[in-house]
């Protein structure tokens, strides 16, 4: 009877000091957004003032206040995508990392890939060209009848021969 | 005929063949030119530096903190003073409190006075505006619509236009002073 009691003990004692650990970890987390969540979302957008600097690694204030702002809105349960179409409404498309496809951001999407299929249609056909005309065309001689002094040189050798 | 003799259809396709290759290049060069043409039109947009004085200012509108639009069209007639801050911008809080005095000494006369809020964050932006007890319009750059336009380079840098609608003085960077406020105002009022 006393060890069933105590087995009892034990069960309850483990179960308490797994609750603890549970509601520790989540207290630790603070129940908001994390950093890694927040930076996410931060990683995506360019804050103008600190040009090529992406929002993540950004130390100035203003920086900062931006993450606070993605922070607060990842706590309201606003999604990437709303988050970053507030930042756009509010900075303008220039905050995001990878250009909106319209207007002349279309060149950022078209000209590398275009680049590359004219770049292997020249190279393919070069290769073509130089498969067909494999036999390198031989030096013409200089002939006598063109080069007067090549002319005089071999008279003047067949006159010595001679 | 013989090995060495061309075949009737050989010219032919000799002849479609360069005009092709001729056209080809005809557009790849009005391609690449097309390319260069807007790349420096790119580039000259942002070497032109920020408007100067004369320069006529573009019809644009600032939508206030407290909802409210203000069209620039709708100011002729005025002295405009637009002064372009952030909260995290230390520099503005140096002349903060020379442009509330400014704005103050000239409220009753056809002077206005608009704060434009570069890349900021709206509670940072309001306590900001709350610190220095500033009273005249002021509202975010939306888009950075405002700044574009303006081709400022950082803030601050205050914008004075005059009545015809045309810049009248230029501060890029903070005030020194109230007088050197008062003075880019009188010379706008003096048009």
């Amino acid at each position: 009877m006393k060890r069933r009691f105590l087995n009892q003990v034990r069960i309850l004692a483990l179960l308490l000091v797994f609750l603890q650990l549970t509601t520790l970890t989540v207290h630790g987390q603070g129940g908001g957004p994390s950093d890694d969540e927040v930076n996410a979302v931060a990683s995506q957008l360019y804050c103008p003032v600190c040009e090529n600097v992406p929002l993540d690694v950004c130390p100035t204030q203003a920086c900062e206040q931006w993450r606070a702002t993605i922070r607060e809105k990842l706590a309201l349960g606003w999604t990437e995508s709303e988050i970053k179409g507030y930042f756009v409404e509010q900075y303008g498309a220039r905050v995001l990392a990878t250009p909106p496809a319209e207007g002349l951001n279309w060149l950022v999407y078209i000209l590398p890939p275009l680049a590359l299929v004219g770049g292997a249609f020249v190279l393919v056909r070069a290769v073509k060209t130089w498969q067909s005309n494999p036999e390198v065309e031989p030096v013409t001689s200089s002939s006598a009848d063109d080069d007067p002094y090549l002319a005089q040189f071999e008279e003047e050798l067949r006159r010595r021969d001679a | 005929m013989t090995d060495g003799e061309p075949t009737n259809d050989a010219p032919q396709t000799g002849e479609k063949r360069p005009a092709a290759r001729r056209w080809g290049v005809i557009a790849a060069f009005v391609f690449v030119i097309a390319l260069l043409v807007l790349l420096g039109l790119g580039l000259r947009r942002t070497t032109q530096g920020p408007l100067g004085v004369d320069d006529q200012v573009p019809d644009l509108t600032l939508t206030t903190f407290d909802e409210g639009d203000i069209h620039f069209n709708d100011l002729r007639g005025q002295v405009v003073v637009v002064n372009f801050w952030a909260s995290w911008c230390k520099p503005c809080e140096g002349e903060a409190l020379e442009l509330e005095q400014a704005y103050q000494m000239y409220r009753d006369e056809d002077v206005l006075f608009l704060g434009v809020d570069y890349v900021d964050t709206e509670p940072e932006a309001r306590q900001y505006l709350e610190r220095f007890d500033i009273t005249y319009p002021n509202g975010p750059d939306l888009g950075t619509r405002i700044s574009q336009a303006f081709r400022i380079r950082g803030v601050p840098e205050t914008y004075v236009i005059g009545p015809d609608g045309r810049l009248a003085a230029v501060k890029i960077g903070p005030y020194v002073s109230l007088e050197e406020i008062v003075g880019q105002i009188e010379t706008a009022l003096a048009q």
